[in-house]
C-alpha cells in the first residue's frame, strides 16, 4: 500500500527532500542484518510505499511539491535529481510567483480557493499511479503562511474527497522564539483547522531537534538542514516496513493503519492496546539496532498551552488583527480557533 | 518570483537611485557569474535585445542582452536626471520612463503635490502602468525621496496616492531622508510634516533615514581609515561606502559615500526575496510581520557590516559581534534609541553563511537588554539568505518597529511650529491653488495622532506583564 506525500511551503518542501532521501539510501543499505530474503521483502515494500518506478530505474518519489513562491521548490527539485539516487516526478510540482506573506488567512482563503483544482488535480494523479492507496503524508509548518495556511486548507478538501483514505499531517512546531512574529496565530489557527480534518498530528518542535542536534549530536552550526536531517532520520524509522500480524517476511501492508485508533480527542483505553509494539529484524540506515517512539501523550500540553497563551495576549491588543481581515479571516474564526484548542487542553489536562 | 519597480523622485532620490542601481548591477553581476537572465535578476532589471524598436524587445530567458532597471525616475528640473543620462549608467535606463520640467519645485511641497501633481498625474500613471506591464508579477514599489524638499517631498507623496488607487495590492515601500537640524532649506519643516500626512495614509511601510545620521557613519569610517587605528584590515575605499569596483566606474561626489549605504539598504531589504536561503523571507513578510496597526509602520533600520573586513573566514567570534554592532546606534541610518524605548517588532535578516543557530545564539543574548511590548514578548522575524553581499561574508540588516522614533517625530513638529508660529514663508504655500491654512493643520494633526499611537504603547512599558485570562470553555 502506498503513501502519498504532499510537502507545502519552504519547511515541508525542505523536509520532504530529507525524508524521501532519508527512506531511499536506508532502503538501499547494504548491512540489513538479515537475510537476503528479507532485505528484498524490506525493500520492495519500501519502495511501494514511497516510490514509483521509472524506465531507467530511478525511482520517482510519490510526492505533490507545493510552494506559492519558486525559490524552493526548484531548489528541491534539483538536489533530488542531481543525487542520482531517486527524484521526484517531473510534473508534480505547483508553484507560483508570490509566497503567501507569512499570513494564515491568505495561504487559506486566497490561494486554497484560487488554486484548490490544480493542486487536487496534481494529487489525483498522484494517487491514480497507486495500487493501493494507503493515506496521506502532509508535511507543512504552523508559522508561515503556505505551509499553514494552504496546507490546512488542502487537509480540509482530502478529508472531502477522500474520506477512506487516511491523512497524517506531520507538523512543525515553530522555535520559542521568534522565526515569524505572527506564528502564534498562524499556529492557532492551524490546529483548529486540522483538529477537524486530519486523523493523526505528527508534531515535531524545532527546539527540541535543535536541542538534539546541540546535545546529542554535537553540531556545532547547526542549519536547518541538519534538524531536517533529524527529523527525517525518525519519520523514516517509524514509516519503514514493519512486520505485520503473519510474522516475519510479511510487512505491514498498511503503514498508517496503526495510527487510527490513538484519536486525539482521549479515549480510555486499555492498557494492552495503549502501546502498538511494531518490529522488524532489519536495521535501519547505518544503525544496527534502533526504536522509535510515536506517543499520544500529555507531552504536547505546555507547548499547546503556552502558544495558545502567547496567541491570546496578541488577540487581546488586537495587534496584526487587520492583516487577517484583509483576506476573510474575522476575529470570530480567531475566537472560534481559541475555543476548540482551549477545549483540547482541558481534554489532555482532565487525563 | 515576484518583480519590483523603484520610483526615485527629487534630486535625492534620484542620486540614491543611481547608486541602488549600480550596486544592484554589481551585486547580479558577482552572483550570475553565466550571464544568465534569470528569476533574481529579473526582480529589478528587464531583458531588452536593443535591436527592436519600440517595445517588442523583452526577453524573457537566456542569455542576458541588455539590462534595463525597472525604474520610474522623475525630477522637476533637469539637471540631476540628465547627468544620470548621459553617465556610465545611461543604457541601463529607459529613456521613455523618465517625467522632467526645468522649473523645479523650489524646496515648495505645495508646488510638487499640487501644482507638478496635477500636471504631470497622467504621464506619471502612464509610465507607471508600463512599468507594471512589464513586470510578470508586480510586488512592491520602492518610492526614494527625500522629506525636506520640494520635488521628492510633494511629488514624491502625491505619488504615494497614485499608486494606492491605481495598484491597490501592490506594496508600497518608502525609503524617506529626513532633514537634519542644520538642513539649509528653511522650509524643510513645512515640506516634511505635510509629506508625513501622505505617508502616514499612503504608505505600506517607511524607512525613515535621517542624513545626520549616514553622516556620522562616514565620518566615523573615515576616522578609522585615516588613523590606522584597524591597521590594514580595513580597505580604503571599501565597498559597501564606496563604488570602488563597480561595474560601471563613477568618480565620486560629495553625498555618494552616504548614498551608498542607502542603496545597500535596500540591496539587503531585497536579498532574502531574490537569492535562495533556508529561511526566506519575502517583501509582502515585512509589512506582515513589522506593521502590527495599520498606522504604525515606521521602521528603524541598522546595517553591518559597514566596511570590509579583511580576513574572510571569520570566527563565531566576529559573528556574533555583528550582531551586537547592529543593535548599536552607531549602525543605525536614523538617530533614535531603540535600547531605551519599545520594541513592537524586531527583524533580522541575514546574508552570507549564518546558520539558525548562531541567529539563535544571538538572539537570546542580546534579548535581555530589549524591551519589547508585552503582547509580543518574543516579537523576533529572521531570514536567512546564502548568498552573501559583494566583498562580505555575511551581513546583517536590523529592522525594528520601536516607539524610539517618537523622539524624531516631535523634534520635526517642534522645528514646524517655531515657522508656522511666526507664520514665515507660509505665503509661498498658500498662493498655491489648493493649498489652505487647513492642510498645515491637517498635517500636524495627523503627526500628533501617530504620537499619541507610539504614546499610549509607551505607557505600557513600565507595567508589569500579565497574561490576560484566557477564555474559559464549558468542558
Amino acid at each position: 500500500m502506498s503513501i502519498v506525500t504532499v510537502q507545502l511551503g519552504q519547511c515541508g518542501n525542505q523536509i520532504g527532500f530529507e525524508v524521501f532521501d532519508a527512506l531511499n539510501t536506508d532502503s538501499h543499505c547494504p548491512q540489513g542484518l538479515c537475510s537476503k530474503r528479507e532485505n528484498e521483502a524490506y525493500q520492495a515494500s519500501c519502495k511501494e510505499r514511497f516510490f514509483s518506478e521509472e524506465e531507467n530505474g530511478v525511482p520517482i518519489a510519490r510526492a505533490v511539491l507545493v510552494d506559492m513562491e519558486p525559490k524552493v521548490t526548484s531548489q528541491t527539485l534539483s538536489k533530488a535529481a542531481q543525487s542520482g539516487r531517486w527524484k521526484y516526478g517531473q510534473h508534480s510540482c505547483f508553484c507560483q510567483k508570490q509566497g503567501s506573506g507569512n499570513n494564515w488567512a491568505y495561504g487559506y482563503s486566497v490561494h486554497g480557493p484560487r488554486h484548490e483544482e490544480a493542486i487536487m488535480n496534481l494529487i489525483q494523479k498522484e494517487v491514480e499511479k497507486c495500487d493501493s492507496l494507503s493515506g496521506f503524508f502532509i508535511i507543512m509548518s504552523m508559522a508561515g503562511g503556505t505551509g499553514s495556511g494552504l496546507g490546512a486548507f488542502v487537509t480540509q478538501n482530502l478529508q472531502d474527497q477522500y474520506s477512506n483514505s487516511l491523512k497524517m499531517n506531520q507538523i512543525i512546531w515553530p522555535y520559542g522564539t521568534g522565526e515569524v512574529i505572527v506564528q502564534n496565530y498562524n499556529s492557532v489557527l492551524t490546529l483548529s483547522h486540522l483538529y477537524r480534518s486530519s486523523d493523526a498530528l505528527l508534531v515535531h518542535e524545532n527546539d527540541a531537534l535543535h536541542k538534539i542536534c546541540a546535545k546529542l549530536m554535537n553540531i556545532k552550526q547547526i542549519s536547518f538542514s541538519d534538524i531536517n536531517q533529524v527529523l527525517a532520520h525518525q519519520l523514516g524509522s517509524v514509516f519503514q516496513p514493519t512486520y505485520s500480524v503473519e510474522g516475519s517476511c510479511h510487512y505491514r501492508r498498511n503503514p498508517l493503519g496503526g495510527f487510527k485508533d490513538p484519536a486525539l480527542y482521549t479515549s480510555w483505553l486499555e492498557p494492552i492496546h495503549a502501546v502498538n509494539v511494531w518490529k522488524t529484524q532489519r536495521a535501519f540506515s547505518k544503525y544496527e539496532k534502533s526504536a522509535a517512539l510515536v506517543s499520544n501523550s500529555q507531552f504536547l500540553l505546555k507547548p499547546l498551552d503556552t502558544i495558545v497563551g502567547k496567541a491570546w495576549n496578541m488577540f487581546a491588543s488586537k495587534a496584526y488583527i487587520h492583516q487577517y481581515t484583509k483576506f476573510g479571516i474575522e476575529e470570530e474564526d480567531f475566537l472560534d480557533s481559541f475555543a476548540l484548542l482551549e477545549q483540547v487542553v482541558a481534554s489532555y489536562c482532565n487525563l | 518570483m515576484t518583480q519590483s519597480v523603484v520610483v526615485q523622485v527629487g534630486q535625492c532620490g534620484n542620486q540614491i537611485g543611481c547608486c541602488f542601481w549600480d550596486l544592484a548591477l554589481r551585486e547580479h553581476a558577482a552572483v550570475n557569474q553565466k550571464g544568465i537572465y534569470d528569476e533574481a535578476i529579473s526582480s529589478f532589471f528587464r531583458n531588452v535585445d536593443t535591436r527592436v524598436v519600440g517595445d517588442g524587445g523583452s526577453i524573457s530567458k537566456g542569455k542576458i542582452c541588455s539590462l534595463k532597471a525597472r525604474a520610474v525616475l522623475i525630477d522637476m528640473e533637469e539637471g540631476v536626471v540628465n547627468e544620470i543620462l548621459q553617465g556610465p549608467l545611461r543604457d541601463v535606463f529607459d529613456s521613455k520612463q523618465l517625467i522632467t520640467d526645468i522649473s523645479g519645485s523650489g524646496n515648495n511641497w505645495a508646488v510638487g503635490h499640487k501644482v507638478f501633481g496635477s500636471l504631470y498625474q497622467e504621464q506619471i500613471l502612464e509610465k507607471l502602468r508600463k512599468s507594471a506591464e512589464h513586470c510578470d508579477c508586480l510586488q512592491c514599489f520602492f518610492i526614494i525621496h527625500s522629506m525636506g524638499g520640494g520635488t521628492g517631498s510633494g511629488l514624491g507623496t502625491f505619488l504615494l496616492k497614485v499608486l494606492e488607487d491605481e495598484f491597490p495590492e501592490v506594496y508600497r515601500f518608502v525609503t524617506s531622508i529626513y532633514p537634519s537640524g542644520e538642513d539649509d532649506v528653511i522650509t524643510s519643516p513645512y515640506n516634511s510634516i505635510l509629506a508625513m500626512k501622505e505617508l502616514n495614509e499612503h504608505a505600506d511601510c517607511v524607512l525613515p533615514i535621517d542624513n545626520q545620521s549616514l553622516f556620522d557613519i562616514i565620518s566615523k569610517i573615515d576616522l578609522m581609515v585615516n588613523s590606522g587605528k584597524l591597521g590594514t584590515t580595513v580597505k580604503p575605499k571599501s565597498l559597501v561606502t564606496s563604488s570602488a569596483g563597480a561595474v560601471k566606474k563613477r568618480h565620486q561626489k560629495p553625498f555618494d559615500a552616504m548614498n551608498n549605504i542607502v542603496a545597500n539598504l535596500l540591496l539587503n531589504l531585497t536579498s532574502s526575496a531574490r537569492f535562495e536561503g533556508s529561511l526566506n523571507m519575502d517583501l509582502n513578510e515585512i509589512s506582515m510581520n513589522l506593521v502590527p496597526f495599520p498606522q504604525l509602520h515606521y521602521l528603524v533600520s541598522s546595517l553591518t557590516p559597514l566596511y570590509t573586513l579583511a580576513d574572510v573566514n571569520i570566527p563565531t567570534r566576529r559573528l556574533d559581534q555583528m550582531f551586537s554592532d547592529a543593535f548599536s546606534k552607531d549602525h543605525q541610518l536614523i538617530r533614535a534609541d531603540p535600547k531605551h524605548s519599545l520594541y513592537l517588532a524586531c527583524a533580522l535578516m541575514v546574508r552570507g553563511n549564518v546558520q539558525v543557530s548562531d541567529l539563535r545564539r544571538n538572539i537570546e543574548r542580546l534579548k535581555p537588554s530589549l524591551q519589547f511590548v508585552s503582547w509580543n514578548q518574543e516579537g523576533w522575524k529572521t531570514s536567512l539568505c546564502s548568498v552573501p553581499p559583494v566583498g562580505h561574508s555575511h551581513s546583517l540588516l536590523a529592522l525594528a518597529n520601536n516607539t524610539c522614533v517618537k523622539p524624531t517625530f516631535m523634534e520635526l513638529k517642534e522645528r514646524f511650529m517655531r515657522l508656522y508660529r511666526k507664520k514665515a514663508h507660509l505665503h509661498h504655500y498658500l498662493q498655491i491653488e489648493g493649498m489652505e491654512e487647513s492642510c498645515f493643520m491637517e498635517a500636524v494633526s495627523s503627526l500628533s495622532g501617530l504620537v499619541e499611537e507610539y504614546n499610549q504603547l509607551d505607557a505600557t512599558k513600565s507595567m508589569p506583564v500579565e497574561d490576560l485570562p484566557r477564555l474559559s470553555i464549558a468542558v
